[in-house]
């Protein structure tokens, strides 16, 4: 016996790894446990993200470094271009509230129940998986940071994917093309539902869409909320072709609205509320509030009774403002579908440079206002 | 005719690496593979750890060792994506136990062998990571037969001056 292990010592080894690594699958495939976190995945996790976070942040600092005092060509142009257009919006946000609370009444008339984004927290990707065969990637938020399982992560152009495994200040998140995800769709025109998934080439496939319905390239697909998992309304992709399946089914390709190639930045969704639709009771805004609002501010007084450039302000040609101007124009959390709201993130967490300035969400159905925002910010 | 064999495999030269070279040089090979697709998603094409696994078996001609770099290479893999851990573990030891196998035999130490040599080993790696994710996982990986001779040219081409470079660490045993 001796020698016939010492004659095929090698073999043996190779046979007793391989049969350990066999079994070890066979244990995890009969436990089908996602959320046991193996230690191995820990120790990888725990080694491999630190440094990622690192190459980031270093890569952050010098970016902004030359961006901020290095390359400054054009910003006056842009800044003044910039004034305007927060004019126009200002504007038009006025105009869109108005629309907004009479949406609101008339879904209260309907008694709808919606599903609103009521916390999100903005996280970094620094990392992968490396491997086509997982299209998995690591964020730096994790159990710290109020993130868990199957929370639905967007950006601001669609949604990204769901959270697969969390750490401590990291978490994983299996991405919309991978083959074992899928999300509740809805089609945006016809009102098809279906289920998107992953295919292993890496491209997004709508399912269960029958033969005999009439889907055309370019129409936006939708989360229908029948998941659990990402709200009602967040966009999915648009269909990009459409073709007859072997089956009773279409095989209708899907182009991601988020650009899952090349993410950086996004939102994991937190807490969802879901809540019966309320009545807009704010009255209408006056046009004298509107004036006010685009007129310039008169500074508050110091303590010893002056205003700061009073002098200034009482030369001839000075605008006057007015003391009562709203502190801002007039936004309701009831206001439909507005904005994932940076500011509705998590107050532990440290926005990365571009989150500070805000992120304007498309998806309008389902995303809305934090509830608990600062009243000067409605 | 045995004592000419014996003659010929002793005049095959076994390399080893210091103890810090051997794990860093996988561990930078996975960080790299893991953080380089976040700016640059075509880099997933690559298979860094695979190459660092063909090259430390060939180099060190050992069965064993190439097995054992292998297994510890691919599980490390498999603990950072999804899939259950041991998927690319048993690719890679085949894949480590076939190169260091072959290291003993042939010449891998020129360039064209090393192409054709890697080559051949990314096709071996990915019939057994597909057997086993449809044998053993049951998940629905799909084998496509162009992508993954074009892939295989890809990362043979990256593995000569890569296994160039890596040449540097290597002292004579």
């Amino acid at each position: 016996m001796d020698s016939f292990f010492s004659r095929y010592r090698n073999l043996t080894i190779l046979v007793a790894v391989l049969f350990a690594q066999v079994l070890g699958l066979a244990v995890q495939v009969r436990r089908k446990d996602e959320k046991s976190d193996r230690l191995l995945r820990i120790w990888a996790v725990a080694a491999i993200s630190p440094l990622e976070k690192g190459v980031i942040g270093a890569q952050h600092l010098f970016g902004d470094i030359w961006h901020n005092y290095f390359w400054l060509r054009g910003v006056r142009t842009e800044n003044a271009e910039l004034r305007d257009e927060i004019q126009r919006l200002r504007l038009e946000q006025i105009r869109l509230t108005q629309d907004a609370a009479q949406a609101r009444r008339l879904q209260t008339l309907l008694a709808f129940k919606e599903q609103f984004i009521h916390k999100t927290v903005a996280a970094q990707v620094i990392g992968t998986s490396g491997s086509e065969a997982s299209r998995l990637i690591t964020i730096d938020k994790g159990r710290d940071s109020g993130v868990a399982t199957d929370q639905a992560v967007i950006t601001s152009e669609g949604v990204v994917g769901k959270v697969v495994k969390v750490y401590g200040g990291y978490s994983q998140v299996l991405l919309l093309s991978d083959p074992a995800s899928g999300v509740g769709a809805l089609m945006s025109n016809s009102r098809l539902q279906g289920v998107v998934r992953g295919t292993p080439n890496g491209e997004l496939m709508l399912h269960y869409i029958m033969a005999d319905e009439k889907v055309e390239p370019g129409e936006l697909i939708l989360t229908s909320g029948g998941d659990r998992v990402f709200p009602k309304g967040l966009p999915i992709g648009v269909v990009s072709d459409v073709a007859r399946g072997p089956d009773l089914f279409l095989n209708i390709r899907v182009k991601p609205a988020a650009r899952l190639g090349r993410l950086e930045e996004v939102l994991v969704i937190t807490q969802v509320d879901e809540r019966s639709a309320q009545p807009e009771t704010a009255g209408p805004v006056r046009a004298a509030d509107i004036l006010a609002e685009r007129l310039p501010t008169l500074p508050p007084p110091r303590p010893d009774g002056t205003t700061p450039n009073a002098a200034k302000l009482a030369a001839p040609g000075a605008t006057g403002a007015s003391p009562n101007k709203p502190a801002a124009p007039a936004t309701t959390p009831n206001a439909a579908p507005a904005a994932v709201n940076p500011a509705a993130t998590n107050p532990g967490t440290k926005p990365g440079p571009k989150q500070q300035t805000g992120e304007i969400a498309k998806p309008p159905q389902a995303v809305a206002q934090r509830s608990g925002d600062p009243p000067d910010a409605r | 005719m045995a004592v000419a064999a014996y003659q010929s495999r002793e005049k095959i030269e076994v390399y080893r690496f210091p103890l810090p070279v051997a794990i860093a040089i996988p561990a930078l090979a996975i960080f790299l593979q893991a953080f380089v697709p976040v700016k640059f998603r075509f880099f997933e094409i690559f298979d860094l750890p695979l190459l660092v696994t063909i090259f430390f078996a060939v180099a060190r001609r050992s069965q064993i060792s190439g097995l054992l770099t292998g297994c510890a290479i691919g599980l490390a893999q498999d603990a950072l994506g999804h899939h259950p851990i041991g998927v690319y573990g048993i690719a890679k030891t085949v894949v480590g136990w076939g190169a260091s196998s072959l290291g003993v035999k042939i010449d891998v130490e020129n360039p064209g062998s090393r192409l054709l040599l890697t080559f051949g080993f990314y096709l071996l790696h990915q019939a057994v990571y597909f057997v086993v994710d449809r044998g053993l996982v049951g998940d629905t990986a799909a084998w496509m037969w162009g992508r993954t001779l074009v892939i295989a040219a890809i990362n043979a081409v990256l593995a000569v001056p890569m296994f160039a470079v890596l040449d540097r660490f290597k002292q004579r045993a």
